[in-house]
């Protein structure tokens, strides 16, 4: 996985709360069996709306989204988070991120930043009315700089250090190879396998 | 202090603790689909590594594959493409698959319950949100992303940050014409659909030790739509009665035993929840949405709301959006609201139970001639078992649609999709804008009200039909 540091970039304002993993990337994008194209399936529906944030120019480049309360609910496709990756964002800062989605992430390296309401919509303020303005995401300081003011956010320190890292989850867990056997041996002979009797 | 549930079920599963660190649990059960596991299985390939316990491993196919002329090749290449990489990584890394055309193909939360593979007291994972379905067991169960996937493939384990406990306790009573669907709906538009956020759900009291394990799987099922991780429901003795027999239940001595470890893994009388909803089960109805997430629902006899009624400045911009997807406007009776679609099926409620609620209200009617209905079973196996009840033949003879099992449009993978501005009422779980195809709108509902609705054209509960003549007795 990719280290996440810190970030500087402009900010997407997108004001539309419960953004479910199904307007992240449809359906039919599913089929592909690779990590990586899946850019213009973002938003997809949306983006048929020249109005739509994603299609106004001067947002072009920007590498921060701005979203609305309950980003990424519905289903656990990590598609979604390669989808804003692949589009080209670093971080996605929101109010309230479903669980799934928020674990897929941070696996991946996309930083997501839970803020209350009145920063978000500070940012989206900032953003519609300068989209120029910079947004820093700084994961070693714990916060958000934008528009002269800073706001702390929390982060686990676990998922912290292995994003900071840019740690890979299975080679650590293998570190622990001798509880894992130490657990099997210990299982019960009651619980189901699924090898055919 | 006693433990609830899920506390005790987590603890059973800790291969390791440590002050700082997610606690890493064992994973009992790992199902796999087509869909959320290629890039898992490229990530084994590229580091060199095994699935580290087939045992607890299987493999069906279910979001692409077709309902429809199953013997021939797939149409869609890249629908093709995927259940063959399936195929291809199933056979590399020797799990078990069962792919289209055998007889335990079927959706995933299906096809792990009816094998007896769900049990009581396991951790359960999937790369598929709906796995909270195996909650309904007493199983802590979860849906995990693709790099999770992998990290399960190759260790068996999986770091985890602990959870919040939620209780919803159901007192009373079901009315007769509400079933478990309509229970979780309410419960959705009530909470929200992040209101389960970081918690997992118990769902406990009388009318939920009454439910029959598919009603249970259905509550489970949509646990995940109010944003929990995980909903449970504690095993009883319909659980057992439902497991015993199955072919991966426990059997003989493992049996006696089993049972008396599932016995224990009940919520301790002084054991405290983080959160306690309660909800009288005698006030519910039947109960449908109207909007683009699962928590914007209303009983079907309520109208459409209008968005100035909410509160909340999100929710109120949220139900304009949501309204205006939807072709509808404030005021509209429910019951007004006609569709051209009704699509039986899924892992909420594709099982046997439901097939025969639906086919209960459709038997001796047709249906209206503005609908196509589509009955998709959740597997083969409920497929078979409808065939030798003749419900099949009750579908078809009210001119609705047979099909073979799968996701169909549930979520429109396969050719089985709304054309754009078509509205259906469906018994899956997710009325996401273009969910069950571009431009599509989606009702989610109870089999009975969307069975009733088949007939009507119209957003409907079975009570309705009491006016249209029954019109043929076989
Ligand atoms: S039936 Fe629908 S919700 Fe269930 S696994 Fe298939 S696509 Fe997902």
């Amino acid at each position: 996985m990719e280290a996440f540091t810190t970030h500087t970039g402009r900010a997407v304002p997108l004001r539309r709360g419960n953004v479910d993993t199904d307007q992240i990337i449809p359906a039919h994008w599913l089929k592909k069996v690779t990590r990586d194209g899946f850019e213009d399936g973002l938003f997809e529906a949306w983006r048929k709306d020249p109005q739509f944030v994603l299609n106004q120019p001067q947002y072009a480049g920007a590498s921060v989204l701005v979203a609305g309360r309950d980003f990424g609910t519905g289903s656990s496709r990590e598609h979604a988070v390669w989808a804003l990756q692949n589009y080209g964002f670093k971080a996605v800062l929101s109010s309230r991120f479903a669980d799934i989605f928020r674990g897929n992430s941070l696996k991946n390296g996309l930083l997501t930043v839970v803020l209350p309401q009145e920063d978000i919509e500070r940012l989206w303020a900032l953003a519609e009315t300068d989209p120029t303005a910079e947004v820093t995401v700084d994961l070693v300081g714990r916060e958000v700089r934008a528009g002269g003011v800073s706001t702390a956010f929390e982060l686990d320190e676990d998922a912290r250090r292995r994003l900071l890292e840019g740690l890979d989850d299975i080679s650590l867990t293998l570190l622990h190879e001798a509880d894992i056997a130490a657990f099997e041996a210990r299982r019960p002979a009651h619980k189901p396998s699924t090898a055919v009797a | 202090m006693g433990r609830t549930l899920a506390e005790k079920v987590w603890d059973d599963h800790v291969v390791r603790r440590a002050e700082g660190e997610p606690d890493l649990l064992f994973i009992d059960l790992h199902l796999l689909h087509e869909v959320t596991s290629p890039q898992a299985f490229d990530g084994l390939r590229m580091g060199g590594r095994p699935v580290r316990r087939l045992d607890l491993t299987i493999a069906t196919e279910d979001h692409n594959t077709p309902t429809l002329d199953i013997d021939k090749p797939i149409a869609d290449p890249v629908s093709r493409a995927q259940l063959e990489t399936l195929r291809k990584n199933c056979a590399e890394f020797g799990v078990r698959l069962h792919p289209l055309g055998d007889v335990e193909q079927g959706v995933v939360h299906v096809v792990g319950p009816q094998l007896g593979l769900t049990q009581p007291g396991t951790t359960v994972v999937c790369g598929d949100s709906h796995t909270s379905t195996h909650g309904a067991f007493g199983a802590l169960a979860f849906g995990i992303g693709t790099s999770q996937v992998e990290h399960v493939l190759a260790t068996q384990t999986l770091p985890l940050a602990p959870f919040r406990t939620m209780a919803i306790t159901v007192d009373g009573e079901l009315p007769a014409d509400v079933s478990a669907k309509d229970l979780i709906l309410a419960v959705i538009a009530r909470i929200g659909t992040g209101g389960g956020q970081g918690y997992v759900i118990e769902y406990r009291g009388e009318a939920i030790e009454k439910l029959s394990m598919e009603a249970r799987m259905t509550v489970c099922n949509m646990s995940i739509e109010a944003g929990a991780r995980a909903g449970m429901i504690a095993p009883d003795q319909t659980t057992f009665d439902y497991l015993r027999g199955r072919p991966h239940a426990p059997r003989d001595a493992d049996w006696d035993e089993a049972v008396a470890y599932w016995r224990t893994l009940r919520t301790d009388d002084d054991a405290v929840y983080d959160h306690e909803v309660r909800l009288d089960a005698s006030e519910l109805a039947p109960f449908v949405t109207w909007g683009t997430n699962p928590g914007q629902g209303a009983p079907l006899s309520a109208s459409v709301p209008d968005p100035a009624s909410f509160e909340d400045a999100g929710e109120r911009l949220a139900a304009e959006k949501a309204l205006e997807y939807m072709g509808l406007e404030a005021g509209r009776p429910l019951r007004e609201v006609t569709v051209d679609t009704v699509f039986v099926g899924s892992c909420t409620n594709g099982r046997i139970e439901d097939l025969r609620s639906a086919a209960s209200v459709v038997e001796g009617r047709r249906i209206a001639d503005s609908v196509r209905m589509l009955v998709v079973p959740g597997s083969v196996r409920v497929a078979l078992q409808a065939v030798e009840e003749g419900l099949d033949k009750v579908f078809t003879a009210a001119g609705a649609e047979w099909r073979h099992a799968g996701c169909s449009m549930c979520l429109g993978m396969n050719p089985d999709q709304l054309a754009p501005g078509e509205r259906s009422a469906s018994t899956s779980n997710r009325n996401f804008e273009g969910r069950q195809g571009k431009g599509g709108r989606t009702h989610l509902v109870s089999p009975q009200v969307a069975a009733a609705t088949a007939v009507l054209g119209r957003l409907a509960s079975p009570a309705d039909l009491s006016d249209v003549p029954t019109p043929v007795e076989a």
